[in-house]
């Protein structure tokens, strides 16, 4: 149901975050480069892309901790610099590199933010729902990446903020505790959360995300469904097999479904989209050849995000 | 003010469980004047010093020990600390302002000087007879501007170092200079004239100390000057202070 979202959040949806031609520079680098982007009320939305892309740069400029060079940023309607008191009520944020003092407790950490807002979590509930009970009387400098992880994504919920920003929810976390985690964010934002997350993970992008924002040197690539980025990349699908007996390219070239036939050796790749393998797999069976060794490619994020940037994203 | 008190309550918890830092600004002054009385106790008065005893006047050299130690040291060091583990960053994303630590910090700080000077003074005073200060108003208020003038002069030191190192670098020459101006190395009486005078205007001010602890009217102008340089490096440094 949600991979049927548009290309822009579905209308009758509240904007929640609006960014408007937003440009930074640190010297003469330019790391966020005219960056329009929304995010409707409940909405996930993934900035992916390359180490060094301007993802942090352009969610901490939402989240208030710098200032655009050019451009509007709102979040729930208002400035991040200028009604900054206001948001830290509603905005929580998870950045990186961000600690706590060494010898602060888990369940201090939490009593204390949660402390903070006038509309708290219940900071023992979050501390459950991301397995940190056994670890509540620890001290911060004593927890594995890991649990610093999930405690700065509860010290990021604690505070029962309407939007949520993290940046590299999952970096550090094993597979498991990662799944975990996206469970706990999908839970968020069943309670009407908005939620922006800063991920290099495909994966993370690819299961969390009602859409994606694409970003590569500065700059937003493509804004759409994950499905919505693979289709406009198309790259289409691709079937490989090697056929029993020689045959006559025209039996497939005909059909609707293929654009084009490469033969390599004894292997041939046929391209095209719509019921690709069962077009050629008729065809060639009306022509008495089987098709050994049949594989069948569909192009997925990975491909899009090479088709766009031209590069393979580091993970 | 309810950030404040939070944030201050788990400052001062983080503190008892990281004593090492602070214990020094807290009991050196009376170790030190119990070991340098044990070792040659005070004879009464000597008319080469103005008809005092030389302990009464190497007492409050004690009082800037314990300053010194917390707010050219302790206070900014865990300040410049905390910026650089992100805790300030951290902070500056809720509700509460960094500026609640900093607050916190200067507070707990500030407990700690209260409470070393009280324990020096009446250690010295069951020990060795030292007197209770005799101008106790003009001694708390030449305590307190002495003490918020170096915190600030540590707190500037903490908003314009780039890193921890870079801190440490730079307040061990304003550490020794507080030290050696307030008679701490040398007693201020075996120092030459010119250095006594700076020493006089030289934060925390350790005349208007003395003057107070032997009820000798006090002179104003140090007193104007410690209360300009809070001003003056607290501005600066609330300006200048970055968080991460």
């Amino acid at each position: 149901m949600r991979r049927a979202r548009p290309l822009t959040h579905a209308s009758g949806m509240e904007t929640v975050i609006d960014v408007q031609h937003v440009t930074k520079s640190y010297g003469d680098r330019r790391v966020v480069d005219d960056v329009s982007l929304q995010v409707g009320e409940g909405e996930i939305v993934a900035i992916l892309g390359p180490n060094g892309a301007g993802k942090t740069t352009l969610v901490e400029s939402i989240a208030g901790l710098r200032t655009p060079d050019s451009g509007q940023i709102r979040v729930l309607g208002l400035d991040p610099r200028a009604d900054r008191s206001a948001l830290r009520q509603l905005v929580g944020v998870q950045l990186q590199e961000s600690a706590l003092p060494d010898n602060l407790r888990v369940s201090e950490a939490l009593d204390l933010y949660a402390s903070f807002y006038s509309n708290p979590a219940d900071w023992r509930a979050l501390l459950a729902g991301l397995g940190l009970e056994a670890v509540q009387k620890s001290r911060f400098a004593k927890l594995s990446g890991g649990q610093k992880q999930r405690l700065s994504i509860a010290l990021a919920l604690v505070g029962n903020p309407r939007v949520v920003v993290l940046d590299e929810l999952t970096t550090g976390l094993d597979p498991q505790a990662r799944r975990d985690t996206w469970e706990l964010i999908e839970a968020t934002r069943e309670r009407g959360v908005t939620i922006l997350l800063v991920t290099h993970f495909m994966e993370e992008a690819e299961r969390l995300a009602d859409r994606i924002a694409l970003i590569d040197g500065g700059r937003l690539v493509a804004l759409d469904t994950p499905d919505g980025i693979v289709r406009r990349v198309d790259a289409g699908q691709h079937v490989r097999f090697r056929p029993s007996a020689p045959f006559d390219e025209s039996i497939l070239t005909g059909l609707a479904e293929v654009r084009s036939i490469t033969r390599s050796g004894s292997t041939i790749t046929v391209a095209g989209d719509g019921n690709l393998v069962l077009a050629v797999t008729a065809a060639l069976a009306r022509n008495g050849i089987v098709a050994n060794d049949l594989r069948i490619h569909q192009a997925d994020l990975d491909d899009a995000f090479i088709a766009l940037t031209g590069r393979r994203l580091a993970s | 003010m309810n950030h404040l008190y939070r944030v201050t309550l788990v400052e001062a918890r983080l503190l008892a469980r990281e004593p090492a830092p602070w214990l020094a600004g807290l009991l050196l002054p009376t170790i030190v004047l119990l070991a340098v009385g044990a070792l040659f106790p005070p004879q009464g008065p000597d008319s080469a010093l103005g008809g005092q005893r030389y302990l009464d006047l190497f007492a409050p050299s004690m009082v800037v020990l314990s300053l010194a130690a917390l707010g050219v040291n302790t206070l900014p060091g865990r300040l410049a600390r905390y910026r650089e583990r992100g805790v300030l960053r951290r902070l500056s994303t809720t509700p509460a302002s960094p500026a609640a630590l900093l607050a916190a910090q200067l507070i707990v700080n500030s407990a700690v000087a209260i409470a070393a000077v009280v324990l020096l003074i009446a250690v010295g005073n069951v020990a060795f007879a030292v007197p209770i200060p005799k101008d106790l108003i003009g001694f708390a208020a030449a305590f307190m501007l002495g003490m918020s003038s170096l915190f600030a002069l540590g707190l500037l030191v903490a908003a314009i170092a780039p890193t921890t190192g870079a801190a440490s670098a730079m307040f061990l020459p304003l550490f020794v200079a507080v030290m050696f101006l307030g008679g701490v190395y040398l007693p201020r009486w075996l120092l030459p004239d010119v250095i006594v005078r700076i020493g006089d205007f030289a934060p925390p001010g350790v005349q208007s100390l003395l003057s107070a602890w032997s009820g000798t009217p006090l002179d104003l102008l140090p007193l104007g000057v410690m209360a300009a340089i809070t001003v003056v490096a607290g501005a600066v440094a609330a300006r200048s202070f970055r968080w991460e």
